[in-house]
């Protein structure tokens, strides 16, 4: 299946029906005594998309839709539980061996929180260097030799200067610099390797607004600059909706839309994607009230059967809390998976019978 | 107009250190009218937090208020004895935090909770209380709310125990409640039925609220009027859809830019270069002034007061009248930035 626009760039990340089950069941004596089951925890469940060389795809949904463990599965963090996922051609079963090592420099991450992230008794300058020194052969092969100390402080040096810092900030330690410019170390540290794919798990969810316009300004320039491919996973629309060209929307391990953002935000299919943009606190709604959203995110352990989101979709009915919808394309190529949009009944009058959480 | 319900003038708070005290809050002065929704924004290490940990007697030791008063319904607060403090908060003034979960007690059962609360400030007896505990949670949107009396916190998702912590805060019907960043730990949809319900709740009870949050977006939906906070003292205090759609500090304008919208393309974001100066290194004069790209001659060397600007009050040497091009001539002064 391919998915997305017809853009003819090389495709550059391919995840297939991608899965990651965590075995979260009380231990064997327990399970016997107390008769109770396995309990599987399907945090990643069918994930399918691509991402394009130089382009940018947000991944958004809420807390425990699966989002950072996609990000972990993409870096080999985490093994499949089903499905594959390839970067370049290659598996990414192979970044945990040793020929993986290449594909190992050219896939870095970027995480979220810039406090915990950096090694607090390193120094700037051996946080930012020891990619390098992991990846001497590697950057030796790709033509970019980085072998004595010299090589590394000179390099060490352009990188601070590349993310807005000053060549004598690598002798300082973390603590030494607000969250911001942490998160601008990160991304140096990152860019070390001269990687072609980064992964940001919500990079500025920890950051001030003034500052995170800064740090998306700078991954912008980066991008434009060094042809970069991003994953872009964060919990805040507006960021994802300023940084992305095309968004995926999570809820309960699945994907639920996907599809370029400018027709994501100005005509949301699914009843999830919907009610996430009207979620938003809006800066032009002052004053008058919004209907507000009914229910809460279903537990993990314990999914609705059908589609995940029916509990709490005003469109629900009956085929919806049997059958799980699939992602599949609607209208143009736009992916969306719900019943409701293929059926033509979404644009009904909400059914107020409808169960809410 | 009707008499302010919280009053707070020219409030100075000081932490003591052995290099000398930080000013924490430098001069800080606004006021809140009965049933008044007053949101404070600003980056983190402004003061907002501890503005309303001031105004509730809830500061951390060392921290101390050195100066100016604190005012609820015109009777001053700031002076109060712990035990005297006590009763005024909660009865008088509510408090809801950033995370429900250290707010509640994970021993005890939420109905217990809530039940010795309203027994502390209100004269009823067990079963009175109960009801109105009950009430209370219904009131906040909670199902089943009789049963869920018996369940302890860890028992409830995020967004339900924000509601927990809502009833508490209203348990003794308090005049004011201070809301510490209430909806930053939510979800988004969870976070819009959390401003929903603190609005009606407040529209119901006529309670004011000053809402502390770094989120424009929560402000502009909720209050009334914004406060801006920065390095310690106000910048800018108007209506919220002048503050949002006319700043008048430019501080206030970098931040508004700052914010991705979900409206509009924007290539870039406006940014504003630099971060908060620390409590130990604040800038003479205006502490903006080494960020702003429109700073000129007084900005450096004397500290703007709040003026009146349009319709809001900003502390900003632009909009001083006495300051502008015809009188920097007289003086032989030029501007320094692009203004």
């Amino acid at each position: 299946m391919t998915v997305g626009s017809s853009s003819s760039a090389q495709i550059l990340v391919d995840v297939r029906n991608a899965s990651r089950h965590f075995d979260v069941s009380l231990p064997w004596l327990n399970r016997v005594l107390e008769r109770k089951p396995r309990q599987i925890l399907r945090a990643v469940d069918g994930v399918s998309f691509i991402i394009r060389q130089g382009e940018t795809l947000g991944l958004v949904g809420e807390s425990g839709s699966g989002k950072s463990t996609v990000a972990r599965l993409l870096v080999g963090l985490y093994r499949l539980s089903g499905g594959s996922i390839s970067i370049e051609g290659k598996p990414v079963e192979s970044l945990q061996r040793p020929e993986g090592r290449s594909l190992r420099r050219r896939v870095q991450m970027i995480f979220q929180d810039p406090y915990a992230s950096l090694n607090p008794r390193w120094r700037v300058g051996r946080i930012i260097a020891e990619p390098l020194v992991v990846h001497a052969r590697e950057l030796a092969q790709a033509g970019s030799p980085v072998h004595d100390e010299a090589q590394r402080r000179h390099r060490v040096d352009a990188l601070l200067g590349q993310v807005g810092l000053s060549a004598a900030d690598q002798n300082k330690f973390p603590h030494q610099f607000s969250g911001g410019q942490r998160q601008r170390i990160s991304i140096a540290r990152a860019l070390a390797t001269n990687p072609d794919f980064l992964i940001c798990d919500e990079p500025t969810s920890a950051l001030d607004v003034s500052v995170q316009a800064q740090v998306l300004n700078l991954m912008k320039d980066l991008q434009r600059d060094l042809g970069l491919t991003y994953l872009f996973i964060s919990h805040n629309l507006a960021v994802v909706r300023h940084v992305a060209d095309r968004v995926g929307v999570m809820y309960c391990g699945r994907i639920v839309e996907l599809a370029e953002k400018r027709s994501i935000f100005a005509r949301p299919l699914h009843p999830y994607t919907r009610m996430l943009l009207d979620a938003i606190p809006d800066l032009n709604r002052t004053g008058p009230g919004r209907v507000a959203v009914a229910g809460e995110v279903p537990n993990p352990l314990n999914p609705p059967t059908g589609c995940t989101f029916h509990p709490r979709c005003p469109y629900a009915n009956a085929r919806c809390r049997t059958e799980v919808p699939q992602l599949q394309p609607f209208e143009n190529e736009d992916l969306v998976a719900c019943h409701g949009v293929f059926e033509g009944r979404l644009n009904l009058i909400p059914n107020p019978e409808s169960p809410a959480a | 107009m009707t008499a302010p319900l919280l009053e707070v003038r020219n409030l100075r708070v000081e932490f003591p250190s052995r290099r000398g005290s930080l000013l924490a809050l430098d001069d800080v002065s606004f006021s809140i009218a009965p049933g008044e929704v007053l949101g404070v924004v600003g980056e983190s290490g402004a003061g907002k937090s501890l503005t309303g940990a001031a105004i509730i007697g809830l500061l951390e030791p060392p921290g101390r208020i050195a100066g100016g008063e604190i005012l609820l319904r015109g009777r001053r607060i700031d002076q109060l004895s712990d035990e005297q403090m006590r009763h005024v908060r909660g009865r008088e003034i509510g408090a809801i935090f950033q995370d429900p979960l250290t707010s509640l007690n994970p021993l005890y059962t939420v109905g217990r909770q809530l039940i010795e609360t309203i027994q502390t400030h209100l004269p009823l007896t067990a079963a009175q209380a109960r009801t109105r505990a009950i009430d209370l949670l219904q009131s906040t949107g909670i199902p089943a709310a009789a049963q869920r009396m018996e369940h302890y916190p860890h028992q409830f998702s995020g967004g339900m125990r924000q509601r927990v912590v809502i009833a508490l805060a209203l348990a003794a019907e308090p005049k004011l409640i201070i809301a510490d960043e209430p909806t930053t730990a939510l979800d988004v949809s969870i976070q819009a039925q959390i401003i929903e319900l603190l609005k009606r709740l407040c529209r119901e009870h006529e309670t004011a609220i000053m809402l502390v949050t770094h989120d424009m977006g929560v402000i502009a939906e909720t209050a009334d009027r914004v406060a801006v906070m920065y390095a310690g003292r106000l910048v800018e205090i108007g209506a919220v859809s002048e503050v949002i759609h006319r700043p008048q500090h430019p501080y206030s304008v970098g931040l508004m830019g700052s914010i991705p919208s979900m409206e509009g393309e924007l290539a870039r974001l406006t940014q504003i270069e630099g971060s908060m100066p620390r409590l130990n290194a604040i800038p003479r004069g205006c502490a903006f002034h080494p960020r702003c790209s429109r700073a000129f001659a007084p900005c450096n060397r004397r500290r703007p007061e709040l003026m009146q600007s349009a319709t809001s009050l900003a502390a900003c040497w632009l909009l001083d009248a006495s300051s502008d091009q015809a009188a920097l001539t007289l003086t032989g002064l030029e501007p320094l930035g692009s203004t």
